[in-house]
């Protein structure tokens, strides 16, 4: 009979006991699970813990209003399965098999597409189950050590299941920790994981901290119930359909904006809390004053929900010596998602938005959402079989007219570069023997600063205008030519027009390609 | 990770940010994003596109062109807005000489944020005008 730990895991044939294994990776949200299967596929041996009994990470609690903003098209200009498919996929994991890929439609009732909470968890369950991938469950991280042990491993995990060593760790922990200032009263404040079933707040005065995409997710929830809603923070708000990407409030929430303008009763503050205080009455009291114009502001409320954000929960990793960066404390890391100041700690899933990347024009990658991080993941597990010994197959050798194909076929096809715009990119190196090698998806930073043989260098890139192009960069003698394509109203970049410019790019490397 | 209130004491004592008010600085900080990159990390490219405006928090970069060292930047010193305020790639690679702890505002934001806070518009010209008489010093 199975024994149960205190989180009611089931202990027999559970996977991984304590020992040393080459790579330890915690957390099993989408970002380990899709991590663990690119290691596994690779022959990489690790192990998988996890302090939850199931697969799902966040999405087994949240949304609080159990609906994602991630959608998932079940009909598309693609076939399920395929890669094209994958960039109206936002949600399902990838895998190499047909019957593991596309699996979030499947589960999608049709009356969204965005799937439910229900919907997404199912989807990472069913990915976990087919694929095998195996996982210690009811096994909870709890330190870090740095202790080298003479035979390659750097460090000790400590855990609710006794002690795991390695050479790497790889964190997959999430950013789902509520980030709580340190502003007087705070106490009073509930957090966002608390609210109540929105019927609760009917007729009462609501003040949400916050103008990010938490908070105008409750207070579109909360429309039909609050008396009145007033949402405050230190800057302006910013919306997704103005920044023309997933920076700022998604189109999703926007409804309590537009009672805003129309002068509905909601109201957004740009104001920075002083202070807040319980009245005898019950009531609260905000002290804030306004960053836009310095007056000071006094609002009596019945509610205060604070969706001031999110952090990770890094345990003693900052005391380990991994610094972390921005509101929600996520560790800086490399091109290849190792701890900036850490060697060997290494990070998945949403956490890998730590690894910036060039972020040109002010628009960040995906990796904070699965359709970013998913492709994180497969070039991450590439990184770290290299580093073991295990060489993945050399890409094949191109000619140059096969080449030319080949960056159309990127542009029509590639998720990886259609999801993670200007951060990851498809390489091409010339090879000492003639033609051209494909290196695959690299991360576009580690490929314009680490140098090498002369290479073309392909992504897809957005400026903020709406806009969406590829760029072409030419590696040639160390230094690197950038070059930007025509945008297409359909993003069709098959076309002649397209072949020429793209074969012009290349040319300092591939003269005389025939269009 | 530096909270807010760290982030406004150490932005308080830069010539760039000294006539903001408190709530206004606050302000900056949320508006401005941290971004940490470790020694030898290039932030600028010379002739890529895209780039943003950098305010140094804590560490040292300095500015290539060509391959060649012009200059050092400090905490305090800002780059980038230059290519931003004319629409042009960088014409230098600016790369960190150890960690380097920055602010950093999308180039797309610059021309509202310098509308918002014309102090701070003022304290960049003036910066500029030190930097445009120095180089006419090295020149005469």
């Amino acid at each position: 009979m199975a024994q149960l730990t205190s989180s009611g895991a089931a202990t027999a044939d559970r996977p991984f006991p304590p020992g040393a294994y080459p790579v330890v990776v915690v957390g099993s949200g989408p970002g380990g699970l899709q991590l663990s299967y690119a290691l596994d596929r690779l022959g990489v041996r690790h192990a998988v813990i996890s302090a939850d009994d199931a697969p799902g990470g966040m999405f087994r609690r949240w949304p609080f209003f159990q609906r994602l903003l991630s959608w998932t098209k079940p009909f598309a200009p693609a076939e399920h399965g395929t890669r094209r498919y994958e960039r109206y996929d936002w949600n399902s994991l990838v895998a190499d098999e047909p019957q593991h890929r596309a699996l979030a439609p499947r589960f999608m009732d049709g009356t969204s597409y965005f799937p439910s909470r229900a919907e997404m968890e199912q989807n990472l369950v069913e990915f976990a189950t087919a694929t095998g991938i195996r996982v210690r469950y009811g096994c909870r991280w709890t330190a870090t050590r740095a202790q080298e042990d003479g035979h390659g491993n750097r460090f000790v995990l400590e855990t609710t299941d006794g002690e795991y060593r390695c050479a790497t760790a790889v964190f997959a922990v999430g950013i789902a920790e509520p980030f709580i200032p340190s502003t007087p009263g705070f106490e009073h404040v509930g957090q966002y994981g608390d609210t109540r079933p929105a019927e609760t707040y009917a007729g009462r005065r609501v003040f949400i901290v916050g103008k990010q995409v938490s908070a105008f997710e409750l207070a579109s929830g909360l429309l039909p119930w609050a008396r009145q809603l007033v949402l405050a923070s230190p800057s302006p708000v910013k919306l997704s359909v103005n920044t023309r990407s997933l920076v700022g409030v998604r189109a999703r929430y926007v409804q309590p904006y537009e009672d805003y303008v129309l002068g509905g009763g909601v109201s957004l503050l740009d104001a920075a809390i002083d202070g807040i205080e319980r009245l005898p009455t019950g009531s609260l009291v905000v002290r804030a004053r306004r960053t836009d114009s310095g007056r000071d502001v006094v609002l009596e409320v019945d509610d205060i929900i604070s969706a001031t954000g999110f952090v990770a929960p890094l345990l003693d990793l900052p005391a380990l010596g991994v610094v972390t960066q921005g509101h929600s404390g996520v560790p800086a890391q490399t091109p290849f998602w190792e701890s900036q100041t850490v060697p060997g700690i290494r990070f998945a899933g949403t956490l890998t938005q730590g690894s910036v990347g060039l972020r040109k024009h002010g628009l960040p990658a995906n990796s904070g959402a699965v359709h970013g991080a998913r492709y994180n993941a497969l070039v991450l597990a590439r990184h770290l079989a290299t580093a073991l010994g295990i060489e993945p197959p050399a890409g094949q050798v191109l000619s140059p007219d096969a080449l030319l194909d080949r960056l159309v076929g990127e542009l029509q096809e590639s998720p990886e570069l259609w999801h993670q715009k200007a951060y990851l990119a498809w390489v091409a190196t010339v090879d000492p023997g003639g033609g051209f090698r494909d290196e695959g998806i690299q991360p576009l930073a580690h490929v314009l600063d680490a140098g090498g043989p002369d290479a073309v260098i392909l992504t897809l890139e957005a400026d903020g205008s709406g806009a969406i192009y590829p760029v072409v960069y030419v590696r040639q003698g160390g230094s690197v030519q950038e070059r930007t394509l025509q945008p297409d109203p359909f993003l069709d970049f098959g076309g002649p027009e397209h072949r020429t410019e793209l074969a012009g790019a290349i040319a300092a490397v591939a003269p005389g390609v025939v269009v | 990770m530096t909270t807010t209130d760290e982030l406004v004491d150490s932005i308080a004592g830069m010539a760039l940010f000294a006539d903001l008010t408190t709530p206004q600085l606050e302000a900056v900080a949320h508006r401005f994003e941290e971004r940490l990159f470790p020694e030898g990390e290039r932030i600028l490219r010379q002739g890529l596109s895209g780039s943003g405006f950098y305010v140094i928090v804590e560490g040292a970069a300095s500015v290539v062109v060509d391959g060649t060292p012009r200059a050092t930047l400090i905490r305090g010193d800002f780059f980038g807005e230059v290519s931003i305020l004319l629409g042009e790639s960088p014409v230098a690679d600016v790369v960190a000489l150890r960690a380097l702890r920055c602010l950093v505002l999308p180039g797309s934001d610059v021309e509202l944020f310098l509308l918002d806070h014309p102090k701070v518009m003022f304290r960049i010209l003036q910066a500029q005008a030190r930097r445009l008489r120095n180089a006419n010093r090295w020149r005469s």
